[in-house]
């Protein structure tokens, strides 16, 4: 345990300085994280204005605050693993990565939580100037708030864990764009991303609620908002941990599967 | 016309490259279908709430995302991929060969490169827009018709000036790639109405970023929305900027000293 804390505050410090390198790239990645759920914050704003103030159990400054909420947790929740892994396999640079005495992932965690803290405060700031444009409402239920906290860190862990897995699939072939794209678009549809789940059709939300996907992105931002009963929100954490045991099973699987076909396309 | 001929023969080498890699075809057109049954099950999930979207009945939207694959083909056909190689030659020095041809090197960067699989994006908008027409059942005049052709070619030569002039700040300065990933994400803007979007954001997306003009405004002569002050005004804006991006071009092109030389 303690060799592990040692290895993650290494890791820190230099993926810390590696992040703090790309800060523009960081500045203008934001753009398009705020971007997207910007446009259907716009489009069911203007929705929920022609329908009298309200649709489907939102009004119009619910889902300001649906957006918004959805924003911050798109993005701290958020990896790019998915794209790396394709150039790593690719150009051989895994190779290296297989040298070290420890996992791969842990670099990449290391990586990710980096660059959250040190974009995290301009996404706060985007939030609260947006928070002053669009006037969201929220009904605060204390006792969700604090357990959105945990639900948030289940969620980036469920998140990062399929992702990674996914990510994987480059072993086996190098056209991984076409694979992501599905993923992406799954995503979309399935975590709360185009509209609420709950505005969704029926079978949508069976599906979403199925898979990790609601797990991952929708449920804490519905804890946020206090749209869930204590029973429900019970519900959630107990799929979150039986979503992130099955993850850790198969990355295990996936990756023993993949490291043995893996033979560095460009070395 | 020294730029059709340019565009045909590097239009030829692009499909040589490309037709040894047939697979891409499949892959590229599964991945363009998919991005417009995304496209199009958004809109049935914001249409199951209601029947108009800031005065756009659901097919004028549908024709709009045809409008929005249409341009965003051709942008990606040889606007994007040329000025991308571009600035990778302005930073390598290899920008020296095509400067010792003879022909104009502005209209020789800004073909150089034709990813031929975007044919499928301009195909699959062309063919949204004309089932979208065909639904709303409007006649569509040749007036109107000729009224959207010029709008498509004002829009893309904004945007062509607009890509040119990030491009050519590469002169000055090393990494530019990342502008030019803004205007990707700012692009996905265009798939809505610009009208529904609050006045600051409506502004970015038509005078930062012309999003606007390349996508709505087009949208707007086909459905019969467009006023004559946008028509003259986008008019008047191509013709600037196509200058400017020139005048800017000569300028950056002065500066050039051939990096690795």
């Amino acid at each position: 345990m303690r060799a592990f804390l040692e290895l993650y505050t290494q890791q820190f410090k230099t993926t810390f300085a590696a992040m703090l390198q790309y800060r523009a790239s960081l500045a203008i990645w934001i753009i398009g994280q705020v971007l997207e759920p910007l446009v259907y914050l716009v489009v069911w704003s203007v929705v929920s204005g022609s329908q009298g103030g309200q649709v489907g159990g939102f009004t119009t400054a619910e889902f300001a605050a649906y957006f918004l909420a959805l924003m911050l947790v798109n993005h701290i929740t958020y990896t790019w693993i998915m794209w790396e892994y394709e150039y790593r396999v690719r150009e051989g640079s895994l190779s290296f990565a297989l040298l070290r005495p420890v996992h791969p992932i842990h670099s990449d965690v290391a990586d990710n939580v980096s660059s959250k803290v040190i974009t995290l405060p301009g996404m706060l700031l985007v939030a609260a100037l947006l928070a002053l444009i669009f006037r969201p409402s929220v009904t605060v239920l204390p006792w969700a708030l604090v357990a959105a906290l945990p639900a948030l860190a289940l969620a980036f862990l469920l998140r990062f864990l399929l992702e990674w897995t996914l990510a994987l699939a480059a072993f086996w072939t190098t056209r991984v764009s076409a694979f992501n794209q599905l993923y992406f678009v799954a995503l979309l549809f399935l975590s709360g991303q185009i509209a609420p789940l709950s505005l969704m059709p029926a079978w949508i939300q069976t599906i979403a609620s199925i898979f990790p996907f609601r797990w991952m992105i929708s449920f804490p931002v519905e804890l946020l908002l206090g749209r869930l009963t204590p029973r429900e929100a019970l519900v959630g954490f107990a799929a979150q941990a039986i979503w992130i045991a099955l993850g850790l099973g198969l990355i295990r699987l996936v990756w023993r599967a993949g490291v043995r076909v893996y033979s560095a396309v460009g070395a | 016309m020294s730029l059709l001929r340019l565009l045909w023969i590097f239009f030829r080498v692009g499909v040589m490259g490309e037709l040894a890699y047939r697979v891409n075809f499949i892959v590229r057109l599964f991945q363009s279908l998919l991005e417009l049954g995304t496209a199009l099950a958004g809109l049935a999930v914001v249409f199951a709430y209601t029947d108009n979207l800031g005065g756009w009945r659901p097919d004028e939207i549908v024709a709009l995302v045809g409008v929005y694959f249409l341009v965003g083909g051709l942008i990606g056909l040889v606007i994007q991929p040329s000025m991308e190689a571009f600035i990778e030659s302005v930073r390598e020095g290899t920008l020296d060969f095509t400067l010792t041809k003879p022909e104009d090197a502005q209209l020789l960067v800004s073909l150089r490169d034709v990813e031929i699989w975007e044919l499928i994006d301009v195909i699959l908008g062309f063919g949204v827009l004309t089932v979208a027409l065909v639904r709303l059942g409007e006649q569509v005049g040749a007036g109107q018709a000729a009224v959207f052709a010029v709008m498509l070619l004002a829009g893309a030569a904004i945007v062509y000036s607009f890509w040119l002039m990030l491009a050519t700040l590469s002169f000055w300065f090393v990494r530019v790639e990342n502008i030019l990933v803004i205007f990707q994400s700012m692009y996905e803007a265009g798939r809505w109405p610009i009208s529904l979007y609050p006045g600051w954001l409506r502004f970015g997306l038509t005078f930062l970023v012309p999003v606007a003009f390349a996508v709505t405004v087009p949208a707007e002569a086909l459905t019969g929305r467009l006023d004559t002050t946008t028509l003259l005004g986008a008019l008047a804006l191509a013709a600037l900027l196509l200058l400017g991006s020139r005048l800017f071009w000569r300028a950056g092109l002065r500066r050039y000293s051939g990096a690795s030389a």
